[in-house]
């Protein structure tokens, strides 16, 4: 059975901090897990305590101008990213959908790589501004496009709509080469960035996914409970006093949005937001007002996690997103699998 | 007695059509509270798109449908979950709910945003549960039950809504005969007990004589005829609707009872 949702959330809490702390203290110089408290502490309240020694100072520098950035932006993207993939599963009543597989995320990296070509082209619009919107309009059009070719499907049904976003996914991909090809010598930019990495993230990004991360995920808590009632379809929640349509429409903008400014800040990174909601849901059921901020605090967990092995812990830096996608992608083949199975056996 | 029943449903020249075809046209009719109406017709005699209308998920596109004097489109969502139920045809359910928490989702309109279920709502789902004999399965995931299980989860889910209304769209479609009898019995019980007004679409046509208090014939997108199950249900109705050769027998102290000549030349 499904075990309390208290000991979940303080267990999740418990482990993100613990991430994040363990995470600050490993890399090329190695801190220890109490001067990392002490130093964090000490930046929040204002207070150096003590005697600040020089590889105090150092420390400092390190957790501070370094690490922590790239450490929170690494966790709120994966949370984000599980957040937008728990959402899209709820309202497609579809297990299989995630930014990734929709082709939202190929959309906001098309979106992203046209604002990088306008900029080396030589437009005026600073990155910092155009790739997140850029991302967000190339979300959002991509929203649009898979359900425009899966409207003939009225149930909206996992194969169709994976399919329609495989099929745009694949014209996005094209269009995303023919872009590099344009910028020629500078190309490098736009692959790296297309990789997926935390690579060099500052406290803007962090502030920035803050503000939009934040606001959706209370959004989709609000609305945890109509999810619910919408599993049992769109006409019957009608007639259980949930505007099932309208919820709908706005839950995908607010969760294209945060697929997008995850894909503005740090590139495609796939299967977070398919595996981590899918796990939580065999542990905790699937009830969404458990599952949605559940999914926020594991996806953290786990793109931190990833990241922190990637930057401290193996040889040479793999890219977030390859090494996402290759965990990952052998466990869509096992949902994938474990479903079709089902079927046949008339679930 | 019958006579001087509120009107529930009053439909005053409906008609709906999708992408420009027209899939009901001219509609008319009142429901009076307290009755067990069957909405028969062969498919595609457009009963499902009428249910959609009487429930509010579509909107006529010429006509108006009142329920209790106001026009169904126009109540607040909840103040009409709380008013009439709705037994979809089939579901899919992609996630693990168990049963009981899908029937507890029919106490959703009751129930505040952020607040817990109430000793009333527990006791109106245990109720439901009981009534459809499913009492064993609520710990099981509806994901696991077989179709009939599922069908009667759904019942019990619209049971447990508790409303004045109910409409039911072939909802004993993929029942075996004890449980469709099942269902409908418990409808019937509503009807008589609690002044509910009940419409169900519905395919078999003994099941309807047996336990409907009047029958509305759907054909070609309009109501052909409507009116008691006597009235209604002749050999002449079942062979210009439904195109089949059959007798109606009316046993005495019985319900009609449909005896079809099969020819196996």
């Amino acid at each position: 059975m499904r075990g309390n949702s208290k000991i979940l959330f303080g267990s999740l809490s418990f482990l993100l901090a613990a991430t994040i702390i363990a995470a600050t203290g490993l890399g090329y110089i190695s801190i220890p897990p109490s001067s990392v408290i002490q130093t964090i502490l000490g930046s929040l309240t204002g207070i150096i305590s003590g005697t600040s020694s020089a590889s105090d100072q150092t420390f400092s520098v390190i957790i501070m101008d370094v690490r922590l950035p790239r450490i929170l932006t690494a966790a709120l993207v994966g949370g984000g990213l599980a957040l937008a993939g728990g959402v899209f599963q709820a309202i497609l009543l579809n297990p299989l959908a995630d930014p990734y597989t929709l082709g939202i995320s190929s959309g906001a990296a098309f979106g992203a790589s046209t604002a990088f070509i306008l900029s080396i082209l030589g437009v005026a619009i600073p990155v910092s501004l155009s790739v997140p919107v850029f991302a967000f309009i190339g979300a959002i059009g991509t929203l649009y496009a898979v359900f425009f070719l899966s409207a003939g499907d009225a149930k909206l049904s996992s194969n169709t709509l994976i399919l329609s976003g495989v099929i745009v996914a694949a014209i996005l991909s094209a269009a995303i080469g023919f872009i590099k090809y344009m910028a020629d010598e500078e190309v490098n930019i736009i692959i790296f960035w297309l990789m997926g990495s935390f690579i060099g993230k500052s406290w803007q990004d962090v502030v920035l996914l803050l503000g939009i991360l934040i606001p959706c995920l209370i959004f989709s808590c609000y609305f945890a409970r109509d999810l619910n009632i919408m599993a049992l379809g769109g006409t019957t929640a009608d007639t259980l006093g949930v505007d099932s349509a309208k919820i709908r429409r706005q839950l995908l903008v607010s969760a294209s949005l945060v697929t997008a400014i995850c894909v503005a800040v740090s590139g495609v990174i796939g299967f977070i937001g398919l595996i981590v909601p899918h796990m939580l849901r065999m542990l905790a059921g699937p009830d969404n007002r458990i599952l949605l901020p559940a999914s926020f605090f594991a996806g953290a967990i786990l793109l931190l996690t990833a990241d922190t092995i990637t930057r401290a812990i193996l040889p040479h830096e793999i890219p977030i997103g390859v090494l996402t996608a290759l965990i990952g992608g052998p466990c869509f083949c096992y949902i994938f699998r474990k479903r079709q199975l089902g079927a046949a056996y008339g679930r | 007695m019958v006579a001087d029943n509120p009107t529930a449903y009053s439909v005053t020249d409906c008609g709906f059509a999708y992408r420009g075809n027209p899939c009901l046209r001219a509609v008319n009719i009142n429901l009076q509270q307290g009755r067990f109406y069957g909405l028969i017709g062969p498919n595609g005699s457009g009963k499902t798109t009428l249910i959609n209308l009487l429930t509010g998920t579509s909107r006529p596109t010429s006509g108006t449908i009142d329920l209790y004097s106001s026009n169904v489109c126009d109540y607040a969502k909840t103040d009409l979950a709380r008013l009439l139920s709705l037994v979809p045809q089939s579901f899919t359910m992609e996630f693990e709910y168990t049963v009981f928490e899908i029937v507890m989702m029919g106490r959703h309109p009751y129930i505040d945003r952020f607040g817990a279920p109430s000793e009333e709502d527990v006791t109106h789902v245990s109720s439901a549960l009981k009534t459809l004999d499913i009492q064993h399965l609520q710990d099981r995931y509806v994901t696991r039950l077989s179709g009939g299980e599922r069908q009667r989860v759904l019942v019990a889910r619209a049971l447990a809504q508790n409303t004045r209304v109910m409409i039911l769209d072939e909802a004993t479609a993929s029942l075996d005969v004890r449980h469709s009898i099942d269902i409908m019995k418990a409808l019937r019980q509503r009807v008589d007990a609690e002044d509910v007004t009940v419409v169900a679409a519905i395919h078999d046509l003994d099941l309807a004589a047996a336990f409907c208090d009047e029958l509305i014939v759907m054909n070609h997108g309009t109501i052909h005829n409507h009116g008691n199950v006597e009235t209604i249900l002749t050999s002449e109705l079942l062979r210009d609707i439904f195109a089949v050769e059959a007798d109606v027998l009316t046993p005495v102290n019985s319900t009609p009872h449909i005896q079809y000549r099969y020819s196996h030349a």
